[in-house]
C-alpha cells in the first residue's frame, strides 16, 4: 500500500514529508499537554502524600499509597463490586442488544420508528437517567415497589436503593438499560453488511434457523460484537456517574466501585495522593482485562 | 417445505409483539419522568402522577425560581466550545492520517485510539489540580478543555473514516488542476464530507451537553451547566419530584432532538470501521 515517495521534484517531495507533521501538531500538541501530562501527573501524584487541604505537604512515599490500598477492606470491596459490575452489565447488554438487532432486522410495517426510538436512553444524560430511577425506585411513591405489588410479586414496598442487598442489581439493571441500545445499533450494523443471500442459501439448503443463526449469523456479526464489548468495557468503567448520582456509593460501601472509590476518596477526604493511586490501579487492571479479551477474541474471530 | 411469506400473524407474535415489550422498557421510565412532570406537586404523593389535570406549572416554576435559564447559557457555551476545539484540531490531523503514508503514522493513530481507553476518573484528579493552579477552576474554559479529552481523539477517530470514504483520486484532480494540498483539502474534501462533520460536531456536542463529573468538579458555582443544575435541585430533607423530573426533561431535550436527527449518519460513521475491520 505504501507508495514510495518516488520525487521527480524535490521540492514538492520535501512539502510532501513534512505536510502531515504540520497537519498533526496541533492535536498532537493539545492532547499531549491535556491527556497525557495529566495522566503522567496522576502517576506522579499517586507516588506521593498529597492532602488538598494541606498543599504544602507533598512528600514522597513512594508505593505507600499503593500498599495502603492493598490493605484496606473497601478497596477490596469495590474491587469485588466492580468485578460483579462488569460481569453482569455487559453481558445482559449485550444479550438484550442482539434480541433488540435480531428484531429490528425483521420486516414489520413501524421498524423506522422502532429504530430510532429505542435509541433514546442512549442520548440522555446520565444524571438524568439516574435521577429518574432513583425516582422509579422510591421506595413510597416509586413506580416500580407499586407494580411489583400489583402482579402480586412482592408482599411490601421495597426500598430498592437503600436496601444494600438490592442496591447493586437495582444499579445494574439501569446500566443495563442505558447501554443495550448501543449494542442493538452496533449489532444491527452487522446484521445488514452480512448479505441477505446466505441466509437464503442456508435455509434452501435446509439448515434449522437456529443453526443458521449460529452458524451464519453469529460468525457474521462477531467482529462488530468484539468491538462493540471492547468499547463498552471501557465506557462501562467510566460510567460511575450514574450510581454516584444514585447512592453516591451508599448504602455503606454497598454500590462502591474502584473508580467511585478514587472520585470519593478525592472529592470528598480531598486526599489525591490515595485517590491516584486507587486511579491507577484500576486503570491498570482494566488494561490487563483488555489486553487479555484482545488475545482470546482476536483468536476466536480470526 | 418452509413458508416464503410468514403469515401477518405469526409476524405479529414473533416480532411486533417482543419488539413492542422491549419499546416499553425502553421508553417507560422516559414516558413516566414526562408524567411525572406534567403532575401538579400538590397531588403528586396523594394521587401519584396522572394526566388528569395536567400543568406546565413545574416548567414555570423551573425557570422562574431556580435560574435553570443561566444553565442553559452555561452548557450552550461549554458544548459548543467543545465543538469548535474539537472540530478545528481533528480536521487536519484527519486529513493527514486519510491521505498520507508517513513515519510514525502507526503510532499516532494508535495514540489518538489509546487516549479513549484510560477511564476518566485518572484524568479527572489531574485535570482538578491543573486547573486550580492556572486558576480556570469554575470557568467555561476549565470545562471545555476537560471535555475536549474525549472530543478531541473521537472526532479524529471519525472523521478519518469519513474521509476514507471520498476517493483519493478527487483530491488529485483538484491539484492536477493546479490546487494545492490545502486548497484540495478545503474545496474538495471539506465540502464533500461535510455531513459527516454536522453528525461528528453534533455527537461532541451531546456528549458534551450531558458530561456530568467534569462539571461537578471543574465547575459548579459560577459556571453550573445543566446537569449539575438537575442534580443539586435534589434539595436536603424532601425531593421536589415535579420540579425534578421537569428540570430533567428540560435538560435531556437538546440532545435527545439532535440526536434523533442525526443517528443514522452517525452509527454508520461508527460502525464503518468495525463491520470492515
Amino acid at each position: 500500500m505504501t507508495r514510495a515517495p518516488d520525487a521527480p521534484r524535490h521540492r514538492a517531495s520535501l512539502g510532501r514529508q513534512i505536510l502531515p507533521y504540520a497537519m498533526l501538531t496541533p492535536a498532537v500538541l493539545v492532547t499531549l499537554a491535556i491527556v497525557f501530562l495529566p495522566m503522567i501527573q496522576t502517576a506522579w501524584m499517586s507516588l506521593h502524600d498529597y492532602v488538598l487541604f494541606r498543599p504544602n505537604d507533598f512528600t514522597w512515599v513512594g508505593l505507600d499509597n499503593f500498599k495502603a490500598a492493598l490493605g484496606d477492606e473497601v478497596f477490596w470491596i469495590s474491587l469485588r463490586h466492580t468485578i460483579i459490575w462488569m460481569c453482569t452489565t455487559i453481558p445482559a447488554q449485550v444479550a438484550l442488544g442482539l434480541v433488540t438487532a435480531l428484531l429490528l432486522n425483521r420486516e414489520f410495517p413501524w421498524r423506522a420508528l422502532a429504530r430510532a426510538l429505542i435509541i433514546i436512553p442512549w442520548a440522555l444524560p446520565s444524571v438524568v437517567i439516574a435521577l429518574m430511577w432513583v425516582w422509579i425506585y422510591d421506595s413510597n411513591y416509586g413506580v416500580a415497589n407499586e407494580f411489583l405489588l400489583r402482579l402480586g410479586l412482592i408482599q411490601q414496598a421495597v426500598p430498592w436503593l437503600a436496601d444494600p442487598d438490592t442496591a447493586l442489581a437495582s444499579i445494574i439493571l439501569t446500566l443495563t438499560w442505558q447501554g443495550f441500545p448501543f449494542f442493538a445499533v452496533m449489532i444491527l450494523a452487522g446484521l445488514q453488511s452480512t448479505p441477505k443471500s446466505y441466509d437464503a442459501a442456508a435455509s434452501t439448503d435446509g439448515a434449522s434457523p437456529w443453526r443458521q443463526f449460529w452458524h451464519i449469523t453469529l460468525p457474521g456479526i462477531s467482529g462488530v460484537m468484539m468491538t462493540a464489548v471492547l468499547l463498552r468495557m471501557i465506557w462501562v468503567a467510566n460510567s460511575f456517574d450514574v450510581i454516584f448520582v444514585m447512592t453516591g456509593g451508599g448504602p455503606g460501601y454497598a454500590t462502591h466501585t474502584l473508580p467511585l472509590y478514587a472520585f470519593i476518596k478525592a472529592r470528598t477526604n480531598l486526599d489525591f495522593g490515595y485517590g491516584s493511586a486507587i486511579a491507577v490501579l484500576f486503570t491498570l487492571l482494566l488494561m490487563v482485562v483488555v489486553v487479555i479479551y484482545l488475545r482470546r477474541t482476536g483468536k476466536a474471530v480470526s | 417445505m418452509a413458508l416464503h411469506k410468514p403469515s401477518t400473524l405469526r409476524r405479529i407474535l414473533t416480532t411486533d409483539l417482543p419488539m413492542l415489550a422491549i419499546l416499553c422498557f425502553t421508553l417507560g421510565p422516559y414516558l413516566w419522568m414526562a408524567l411525572t412532570s406534567l403532575s401538579p406537586q400538590e397531588t403528586l404523593f396523594t394521587q401519584g402522577p396522572s394526566l388528569l389535570n395536567a400543568t406546565l406549572e413545574n416548567y414555570t416554576r423551573l425557570f422562574a425560581t431556580v435560574g435553570f435559564a443561566d444553565n442553559l447559557i452555561d452548557s450552550m457555551i461549554v458544548a459548543g466550545g467543545t465543538v469548535a476545539v474539537g472540530l478545528s484540531l481533528s480536521i487536519t490531523a484527519a486529513y493527514a492520517f486519510s491521505r498520507f503514508n508517513f513515519r510514525g503514522k502507526r503510532i499516532l493513530m494508535l495514540q489518538f485510539l489509546l487516549i479513549n481507553m484510560f477511564p476518566l476518573v485518572l484524568l479527572i484528579l489531574p485535570l482538578f489540580v491543573l486547573m486550580r493552579v492556572l486558576g480556570l477552576l469554575d470557568t467555561h474554559l476549565a470545562l471545555i478543555i476537560a471535555n475536549s479529552t474525549v472530543a478531541i481523539p473521537f472526532s479524529i477517530w471519525m472523521m478519518v473514516s469519513y474521509m476514507n470514504g471520498i476517493p483519493r483520486s478527487l483530491d488529485e484532480a483538484a491539484m492536477t488542476d493546479g490546487c494545492t494540498r490545502m486548497q484540495a483539502l478545503r474545496r474538495v474534501v471539506l465540502p464533500l464530507c461535510l455531513p459527516g462533520i454536522i453528525a461528528t460536531g453534533i455527537y461532541i456536542f451531546i456528549t458534551s451537553w450531558n458530561e456530568y463529573l467534569y462539571a461537578l468538579t471543574l465547575g459548579g458555582r459560577n459556571v453550573r451547566t445543566i446537569t449539575v443544575a438537575v442534580q443539586t435541585l435534589i434539595g436536603e430533607y424532601e425531593v421536589q419530584w415535579g420540579l425534578l423530573t421537569a428540570g430533567g426533561i428540560v435538560g435531556a431535550m437538546p440532545a435527545t432532538v439532535l440526536f434523533l436527527i442525526v443517528q443514522k449518519r452517525l452509527i454508520s460513521g461508527l460502525t464503518q470501521g468495525a463491520v470492515k475491520g
